[in-house]
């Protein structure tokens, strides 16, 4: 019964951020400038950075030089994406503020439903968004030149899932908290604008000075960005090491983050998805952790009450 | 007796504010209860300590017999509310929101259709079914809001204010539609209004001021209690009014009548038959709950 009532919520509250194409279009912001920015000057900056590896006497054909800048910007997309989406598809907030919430307070739904549908909710409208641009990215490489292996597809799928995850509970956590429209405004034009920059999106990590460097491997963030840029890069850069150099191979994956160091250890992939899914477990539990104090200060302020009475 | 509502020695306090201060009542099933007061006097309060929104200080809420400490869940199936201002989702369809609001009931997909059909046709809302509700007008959008809180067939309808702002017409369909699912389903109706006439129709009115209960009765006791009946008199031989002097009546001549304020009804009796020769035409007026109000409380119908 309580099943059906949390697929009543979250098909509500998906249904309600797809209509809302303010909300939807604030969400796809940081995607939007990204490309933006990727169309009017960074293209032709990582063109130069990339090509500042191949030795002179090597040619490499513009349509390589195409598919090695969209595999970064593509995974730059998702990795800030998964996150920003996730953040901004925030129903429960608006709930709160247009009163909606007090509607069900009424009914009887319980409150963990309801708190676990907007997570859900959350999970799923990121999802969607983020797999609609995964679907993208495979269909403008299978016109412009396709490098991606069946492993590299499902590891870019895995880690968008895990991602979200991550976004989500980050969010649902966030969002518990908030309760007016400007708190909402402020927190989500502050996450979309920040953290591009903070999980080396809009530039790679390797460029920041090396205090910045050590803080964001604090960030699981940025651990979730190391895997899109490996898995969407790693194909096009096998294809590359039969025409440049090792050294230059070497040089290209650090200078565009396929390889990450935390201070001065270089972190493995495997690493990387175990920062991740950590992270995840964490926040899960600091979300039910809150839900769960929540709803015990409720039942025992009730408790204390009727024992009053007695 | 059979009560659907039954609250004993409520108590709600904001800080230094009593909002209910030891409040108890009872509504039976199938009554229209009217609840009034003045803003702040702890109306909306008591809604919310009864919808389940708001935790009470001290006191005891039973609805349908059931403590409200210890299923509120249950109760809730039996519990629909329209709100003051409406909870619905404004960029959602009607259609949407009801059909939402209704899966949170578990209510079947052929009862839902069966309800929609119904509540449809009695609030005259079905040409707009498939409207976004920031797309509706005020009256319509108030009918969406009547329709949500009976989607799920409850036992008690709880009315905060809802025919404030609607249209006579609109208005009329909300009374006819209450007035046949009292009949028909026994549905228990908890109103506020600001409306004295809305007041004026119901089986039990209780008015609260500061928080505490000051009147409890029907309205026709109220009536008798604390607002005088009149006569008026609109064609009279002149000599009327030198025997009202006699007789002691106090009395204001408008400009086509006399109107004299009794006592009571046998007061009315006894003018007339006094009278009779002089009286050609006249209209025993029962008081109004504006003047019940008014006594009660002692404030302005006007201050709501």
């Amino acid at each position: 019964m309580e099943l059906k009532k949390l697929g009543v919520l979250i098909a509500r509250n998906n249904k309600l951020y797809f209509k809302d194409k303010l909300q939807f279009f604030a969400s796809l912001l940081t995607p939007i400038i990204l490309i933006v920015l990727f169309l009017t000057f960074l293209g032709n900056i990582y063109k130069t950075s990339f090509l500042a590896f191949v030795p002179e006497n090597i040619q490499i054909e513009d349509s390589l030089v195409s598919v090695f800048t969209s595999s970064w910007l593509f995974s730059s997309i998702l990795a800030t994406s998964c996150i920003t989406v996730a953040f901004c598809s925030n129903i429960m907030t608006n709930d709160k503020i247009t009163k909606v919430y007090l509607d069900f307070k009424i009914t009887p739904v319980k409150k963990t439903t309801l708190q676990i549908s907007y997570f859900i909710s959350n999970f799923i409208t990121a999802f969607l968004v983020c797999f609609t641009v995964f679907i993208i990215s495979l269909i403008y490489f299978a016109i412009i030149g396709f490098y991606l292996s069946f492993v590299d597809i499902l590891l870019i799928l895995v880690n968008i899932v895990l991602s979200i995850l991550m976004g989500s509970l980050a969010a649902s956590i966030v969002w518990f908290f908030a309760s007016s429209q400007g708190a909402q405004n402020a927190i989500c034009t502050l996450i979309s604008s920040m953290y591009g920059f903070l999980c080396g999106a809009y530039m790679p990590i390797s460029q920041f000075s090396q205090t910045i460097q050590h803080f964001v491997g604090f960030i699981p963030g940025t651990y979730s960005t190391v895997i899109f840029r490996n898995y969407y890069m790693r194909g096009i850069l096998q294809h590359l090491s039969n025409d440049l150099p090792e050294q230059a191979i070497d040089g290209i994956k650090v200078a565009f983050d396929s390889n990450f160091k935390f201070f001065d250890t270089q972190v493995s992939i495997l690493a990387m998805f175990l920062v991740v899914i950590f992270s995840i477990f964490v926040l899960l539990g600091i979300y039910l952790l809150i839900i769960f104090i929540k709803n015990k200060k409720f039942h025992s302020k009730l408790k204390i009450k009727t024992s009053n009475k007695i | 007796m059979n009560y659907v509502v039954e609250i004993k020695n409520l108590k709600k306090h904001f800080k230094e504010v009593k909002a209910v201060d030891d409040i108890s009542f009872k509504v039976k099933e199938g009554d229209l209860f009217a609840f009034l007061g003045l803003n702040g006097a702890g109306k909306s309060t008591t809604i919310n300590i009864i919808a389940g929104a708001l935790d009470k200080d001290e006191g005891e809420v039973l609805i349908d017999g059931i403590n409200i400490d210890n299923n509120h869940s249950g109760i809730s199936s039996i519990l629909g509310i329209v709100f003051q201002h409406s909870v619905l989702d404004d960029k959602l369809t009607v259609l949407d929101n009801l059909r939402y609001r209704a899966g949170l009931y578990n209510v079947s997909k052929l009862e839902f259709n069966k309800n929609l059909e119904f509540l449809s046709d009695k609030l005259d809302f079905k040409t707009i079914l498939n409207r976004p509700l920031n797309k509706l007008s005020g009256g319509q959008k108030r009918r969406v809001d009547i329709a949500r809180a009976l989607i799920h067939n409850p036992k008690l309808l709880i009315l905060d204010e809802p025919t404030t702002g609607l249209d006579p017409v609109t208005r009329i369909l909300v009374w006819n539609l209450l007035g046949e699912l009292r009949k028909k389903q026994k549905l228990t109706v908890f109103l506020t209004t600001h409306y004295m006439e809305e007041a004026s129709e119901a089986d039990q009115v209780v008015i609260i001021d500061e928080g505490k209960i000051v009147a409890n009765d029907n309205p026709i006791n109220l009536k008798n209690k604390y607002a005088n009946d009149f006569i008026k008199i609109y064609k009279y031989n002149k000599k009327l009014l030198t025997n009202l002097k006699k007789q002691n009546y106090e009395f204001n001549i408008e400009k086509d009548y006399i109107e004299i304020s009794l006592k009571n009804v046998a007061e009315a009796k006894n003018i007339i038959v006094n009278n009779a020769s002089l009286i050609n035409d006249f209209e025993v007026i029962k008081g109004k709950m504006d003047n019940v109000f008014l006594n009660v409380t002692g404030k302005q119908l006007k201050e709501f």
